[in-house]
């Protein structure tokens, strides 16, 4: 699974980031994780609020911190 | 794009319809923006249901629909995904659609009727200096083709 966290390095982003890891390891999920920071490659998804969270290549959340269970949800129900 | 740390997220869509009033919200949504009222995105993109802009407008703390008539593909097109904008629709302010010539003078009444019609002048403006981010600055100067 390839997930993306888009972010320019605010405070939310950073938060993302660590719950993205966390459930990853608790979950022993097989994961390649990444940050963007570039606006350019941010916008080409579409995205206008951030941070926003893109599992191979799709948008799950932006413009918001989804919970832990739905962090959770997004990534087992690949 | 918005601020990611102190919210207020305001998102703002034109129906761009083919008719005059149509082109007339597009120009009015394009002036709002360059005002720093509201960050523009793409009502074809959440059409399209791309994930970046139905989440986006998900996401945002308000979201803004300028239509030019009842028809009201813009609005619609938002609530399809859940999310209820704060419409604006020009036939209902005055215009007449195939009507309406699309001049400076008739974009400016609709623009000062809709900053002045009440909750929204709590502009982006401050955020888009200050954003934490810097994504609405990105977004106001690729909008503006930089």
């Amino acid at each position: 699974m390839k997930i993306e966290i888009l972010g320019i390095g605010c405070a939310k982003c950073h938060k993302l980031e660590e719950m993205v890891r966390d459930v990853v390891t608790k979950e022993d999920i097989n994961a390649e994780i990444s940050k963007v920071q570039d606006f350019k490659k941010i916008m080409s998804y579409g995205v206008m609020t951030t941070p926003a969270l893109v599992i191979d290549g799709e948008v799950k959340a932006a413009g918001k911190i989804p919970s832990l269970e739905e962090i959770k949800k997004m990534f087992l129900g690949k | 794009m918005s601020d990611c740390c102190e919210g207020g997220t305001k998102l703002i869509y034109s129906c761009a319809g083919s008719a005059d009033v149509g082109e007339i919200a597009d120009r009015v949504v394009r002036r709002l923006r360059d005002e720093g009222y509201a960050i523009m995105t793409c009502l074809a993109g959440v059409g399209a249901g791309l994930s970046g802009f139905v989440q986006s407008a998900i996401g945002a703390d308000e979201n803004i629909t300028i239509d030019g008539c009842s028809t009201a593909c813009a609005r619609k097109s938002l609530e399809r995904i859940g999310v209820n904008p704060k419409s604006y629709i020009l036939t209902a302010m005055g215009l007449e659609k195939h009507e309406t010539p699309v001049t400076e003078k008739v974009i400016d009444e609709i623009f000062e009727k809709i900053i002045n019609s009440g909750g929204f002048l709590a502009a982006t403006i401050t955020t888009l200096t200050n954003s934490c981010c810097g994504v609405q600055i990105l977004n106001k100067k690729m909008n503006k083709g930089d």
